[in-house]
């Protein structure tokens, strides 16, 4: 797992407006503030995470997302992954689009294996 | 035992709303199936009536799955994530046969004879064949690259002369099998094409493979009527060392737009199309688009090309004008446009908007919405005009 920072001045001049008016509906408030809304990640887990690992997150392209998969990483790990992506592989940054709340709850989901 | 299955079928039909299968003599060349992803069911559509006329469940994980047809388009092979192989009948709305072949696939295609059926799987990694009336396995192809790893397999499409062309996305390989004796697969394998190929597609005359390039800035190119094959690089560094942006969804080959003597590819991590020039494989242009394109998909007339995009920008599609490579119609169905099919003439496009559990048909010169069918989380539509076109 390398740890490399986030080119955010590149995306933030790149990323369209639009974007931004997505990301406000996805997360409400700003960023960090709101608490995470179940519903809405959890259909976005299932369907757009899981265009590359599976809609049973049973993997894909990319890796497994299942619980017993995921033991090796701990939360803060698996957080900044969410966050971060993977450079040199096609895990994206979702830091443009998901709060740290988010990545936590959908961190803990996918470590226990209970996402609603 | 007779009667029995006479009750179930009796059963099935009242289940199975406006039904015009068995019993009626139809066609089934303007049929189609649309996949509901969540459910594992698909639907059998009507394309000319724009109405759904049966659904077949029971059928796996159909997180991108997608669908080839026989023949003579009455079935259609249904490709699941899980590793399901459904032979579908479009005429009674039944499963006419299904194996789970492998743990986890990504698509498939038939021979050109309508023979053999061809899997492309991620775990274990390789390509498996099949008997196209009993789903018996014929072949079998791990994907070993050079590196002696195996590796998953993506862009799997069919050549003249049964044969299939596929790309191996860890090794970065393009192999071309040759399963005119079914017993002794002739395999080549073109090693170090480039890093990661996320998929490839044929042009609708077999001859040029293409392959898109995760890990690196381009594409490559195998032109099959050069004996032997080699594996050139096009396009290489479109993204001229730009930073790419984050890539929410892989962009797809499937259905791209090969247009006279234009070829039109969604850019990895762009918001842009690239115009390639088919007898050079030069650049030929670009379109500045929407979003992350996905699919590129051409008006049978080659007039206009449709595009929709990778999350967060997946409500809209662009219509591309191929004359002039500008955008003249941008418009948004919904949440999640996941895919779009053209009616075989290209005068109608069905359109699957996913969070909104609908597919939209829209008129395909005047962008008109003329009508729309439900769909539990619809996602790849299928029309069984695909029978008759190589690499599909």
């Amino acid at each position: 797992m390398s740890t490399t920072t986030q080119r955010t001045p590149a995306r933030s001049r790149l990323w369209p407006n639009t974007a931004f008016a997505l990301i406000a509906t996805i997360v409400p408030a700003s960023a960090g503030e709101a608490a995470p809304d179940p519903v809405k990640l959890a259909n976005l887990v299932r369907q757009d995470c899981g265009s590359c690992h599976g809609l049973t997150l049973k993997g894909g392209l990319g890796k497994p997302l299942t619980a017993e998969q995921l033991q090796p990483w701990d939360r803060d790990q698996l957080v900044h992954i969410i966050l971060d992506g993977i450079p040199g592989t096609p895990m994206p940054p979702w830091r443009p689009l998901l709060s740290e709340p988010d990545a936590r709850w959908i961190a803990d989901r996918l470590k226990q294996g209970n996402l609603p | 035992m007779i009667v029995g299955a006479r009750w179930l079928a009796a059963l099935l039909l009242f289940a199975i709303p406006a039904i015009g299968l068995a019993g009626e003599l139809r066609g089934t060349g303007n049929l189609g199936l649309v996949i509901e992803r969540a459910t594992g069911s698909v639907l059998i559509v009507d394309t000319g009536a724009r109405q759904t006329i049966g659904r077949v469940e029971g059928l796996g994980d159909l997180s991108h799955a997608s669908v080839v047809f026989s023949p003579d388009q009455r079935y259609g092979y249904l490709f699941g994530r899980d590793g399901g192989l459904t032979r579908i009948d479009l005429l009674t709305a039944s499963i006419a046969g299904r194996v789970v072949q492998a743990g986890n696939s990504i698509g498939g295609a038939i021979s050109d004879d309508g023979e053999l059926i061809a899997v492309s799987n991620y775990e274990p990694g390789g390509v498996r064949v099949f008997d196209a009336r009993t789903l018996a396995l014929v072949a079998d192809i791990p994907a070993i690259g050079a590196d002696g790893k195996a590796s998953k397999t993506v862009g799997l499409v069919d050549l003249p002369g049964r044969r299939f062309a596929f790309a191996l996305y860890n090794a970065g390989e393009i192999w071309i099998a040759d399963l005119s004796k079914v017993e002794t697969p002739a395999i080549t394998r073109l090693t170090g094409v480039g890093k990661l190929p996320y998929d490839g597609n044929v042009t609708p005359d077999g001859r040029h493979y293409l392959a898109g390039l995760f890990g690196e800035d381009g594409v490559v190119h195998v032109d099959m009527w050069q004996s032997p094959p080699k594996a050139e690089r096009i396009l290489d560094r479109y993204g001229h060392g730009d930073e790419p942006l984050p890539v929410y969804k892989m962009p797809h080959l499937e259905g791209w737009a090969a247009v006279g003597d234009r070829l039109l590819l969604p850019a990895v991590g762009r918001h842009e199309l690239i115009a390639v020039d088919t007898r050079s494989f030069a650049e030929a242009g670009r379109v500045a688009t929407h979003g992350q394109p996905v699919f590129a998909v051409a008006r049978p007339d080659g007039r206009h090309v449709w595009v929709n995009f990778a999350h967060p920008l997946n409500d809209t599609i662009d219509i591309v004008d191929t004359l002039t490579l500008k955008v003249i119609h941008r418009f948004a169905p919904g949440p999640a446009v996941l895919h779009m099919e053209f009616t075989p003439r290209g005068n109608e496009v069905w359109v699957s908007v996913r969070d909104a559990d609908r597919v939209d048909i829209y008129d395909a010169a005047t962008f008109a919405k003329k009508g729309q069918i439900s769909a539990q989380k619809p996602s790849g539509i299928f029309f069984t005009a695909r029978a008759t076109r190589i690499g599909q």
